[in-house]
C-alpha cells in the first residue's frame, strides 16, 4: 500500500532530481552545484522552494526562478509550485560544492576558496603572480586578471564581500 | 516569505517606513540610471564595464526595494519605478544631476557610496524582515563600488594639477547636494520615536562627514563651506531630473501595459 507519506517523500526525491537538473544561465553549474536552495517543503502536492540570491542585481534571477517553476509544474504529482527568493541568509562561497568548483575551474574560471580577499590563483598555470584588471566583468559575479607568468587574461568568481575583509 | 511591512499595524507608520523605502528605491534608480548613461562612453574599456555593472547593481537594489514597497499598495516594482510623475519621486538632488565629465560621476559615486552604507546598516537593523535581510545582503555588493570610486578619485586627483583642479569643481559643486542626502523629513521622526529605525537617518550625516573629509582632504581637496541644497526628499526636482524622466519613461509610456 503506498500511503500519502510514501508519495511525499517520493515527490520530495523527484523536486530535488528538477532542481539538480536547472543549469544557470550564464556559468557551466547547477543551481544545486551553486549552492543556491535554501529549502524545499512539499505539502498535498504542493511544492515552495526558497532560493538564496547569489547577487540580488543578477539577470539570471528571474531565468532561473522561471525555468525552476516550470519545470516543478511539469512533474507528475505537482499542484502549485511557489519559487522564491529570500535574504534571510546571505550567499557565501560555502555554499557552493567540491563539484561546482571543479567545473568552473574547467571552464577557465578561477574560484577562491571562501574569500576574495584571499590570493589569486591564475586557473591556468597556478601562478599567484597575478595582477587584477578590474573588479568588474562580463557578469556581476566576475572579475578579471591577467597572470604576469604565463601571460593569459582569465576571470575570478566573485562573491559579494564580506563584513569582515572589507 | 516573512510579512514586511505588513507587519506593521499602525497605518501611519506603516506609511512612514513606505515612504522611506521608496526614498531609498529612488535614490538607487536614479543614480542608477546616469551610472548607465556612462555605458559605450567610459575613459576605457574596463571603466565602461564597471560604471555599466554599477548601474545594473543600482537599478536591481532599486527593484529589491520597490517590490517590498509594492507589497503595501497591490502595485508593483515596475509601476513605482516608471510610472509616477516627477513630484512623486523622493530621491536626494545629487542623484540625478547630469553626469557632465567623468570626474563629476566619480566623485558622486565616492560620496554616495559611504551613506548608502550607513543607510543599510540602518536598515539592517531595522528588525523587520525581510526588509532587514535584504539590507544586509545588498550591502556586501555595495562594497565594491566603494573600492572602484576610491581607486578612481585617487587616481584623478593626484594626477595633473588640471585633474585637481577638475575635481575640486566637481566637489564644489556637489557638496551642498550631497548635504541633501540626509534632508530630514515627518517619516524620519516617526521611525526614529516609535524605535523602527535605531537612529534617525539625518542624523548619519555625522558619521558620513567623518568618512568622507578624510578621503577628500587626503586628496588635497577641500570641502566648500556650503549649506545643504534640499527638497529632493519632498520631491521638489530640478529641470534635469524632467529631461531625465521622460527618456527613462519614454517606451514605457507608448505601451504602458506592454508585456515583456
Amino acid at each position: 500500500m503506498v500511503t500519502a507519506a510514501m508519495r511525499e517523500t517520493a515527490l520530495l526525491e523527484a523536486v530535488w532530481d528538477v532542481l539538480r537538473s536547472v543549469e544557470d544561465p550564464e556559468l557551466p553549474i547547477t543551481i544545486t552545484d551553486l549552492g543556491l536552495i535554501r529549502d524545499v517543503r512539499v505539502a498535498d502536492g504542493r511544492v515552495a522552494v526558497r532560493l538564496i540570491p547569489t547577487w540580488t542585481a543578477c539577470p539570471a534571477l528571474t531565468v532561473i526562478r522561471h525555468r525552476v517553476r516550470e519545470a516543478l509544474r511539469a512533474l507528475a504529482g505537482v499542484r502549485e509550485a511557489s519559487v522564491e527568493y529570500t535574504y534571510d541568509e546571505p550567499w557565501t562561497l560555502e555554499r557552493m560544492t567540491p563539484r561546482g568548483r571543479q567545473r568552473l575551474r574547467e571552464y577557465g574560471l578561477s574560484v577562491p576558496a571562501c574569500r576574495f580577499a584571499e590570493p589569486p590563483e591564475c586557473p591556468y598555470c597556478g601562478s599567484r603572480d597575478v595582477r587584477v584588471e578590474s573588479l568588474f566583468g562580463p557578469t556581476l559575479c566576475r572579475a578579471t586578471y591577467l597572470c604576469r607568468t604565463c601571460r593569459n587574461p582569465f576571470e575570478r568568481f566573485k562573491p559579494p564581500a564580506e563584513p569582515a575583509t572589507a | 516569505m516573512p510579512p514586511g511591512l505588513a507587519a506593521i499595524a499602525d497605518p501611519a507608520l506603516r506609511a512612514a517606513f513606505r515612504d522611506w523605502l521608496l526614498r531609498t528605491a529612488d535614490d538607487e534608480l536614479v543614480i542608477g540610471h546616469r551610472h548607465s548613461e556612462w555605458t559605450g562612453f567610459g575613459p576605457d574599456i574596463e571603466s565602461d564595464v564597471a560604471m555599466s555593472s554599477i548601474a545594473q547593481e543600482e537599478i536591481g537594489h532599486a527593484r529589491a526595494f520597490y517590490e517590498q514597497a509594492a507589497t503595501e499598495d497591490g502595485s508593483d516594482a515596475d509601476t513605482l519605478a516608471f510610472g509616477r510623475s516627477p513630484a512623486e519621486y523622493r530621491h536626494a538632488i545629487l542623484l540625478e544631476r547630469e553626469n557632465g565629465g567623468w570626474e563629476f560621476s566619480i566623485l558622486r559615486l565616492a560620496l554616495y557610496e559611504p551613506f548608502e552604507a550607513a543607510r543599510l546598516r540602518l536598515l539592517g537593523a531595522c528588525g523587520h524582515e525581510p526588509l532587514a535581510g535584504l539590507a544586509r545582503t545588498i550591502s556586501r555588493e555595495e562594497r565594491y563600488h566603494g573600492i572602484f570610486a576610491q581607486t578612481w578619485l585617487t587616481r584623478l586627483a593626484r594626477a595633473t594639477a588640471e585633474g585637481r583642479m577638475r575635481v575640486q569643481g566637481a566637489l564644489d559643486a556637489a557638496w551642498p547636494d550631497a548635504l541633501g542626502l540626509f534632508e530630514a523629513t515627518p517619516a524620519d521622526d516617526l521611525l526614529r520615536a516609535r524605535g523602527v529605525l535605531p537612529q534617525s537617518p539625518a542624523s548619519l550625516r555625522t558619521e558620513w562627514e567623518e568618512a568622507i573629509r578624510p578621503t577628500v582632504e587626503g586628496l588635497g581637496l577641500t570641502v566648500p563651506p556650503a549649506a545643504a541644497r534640499e527638497g529632493g526628499r519632498r520631491g521638489v526636482h530640478t529641470p534635469e531630473f524632467d529631461r531625465m524622466l521622460a527618456q527613462m519613461t519614454e517606451v514605457r509610456r507608448s505601451d504602458p501595459e506592454a508585456r515583456w
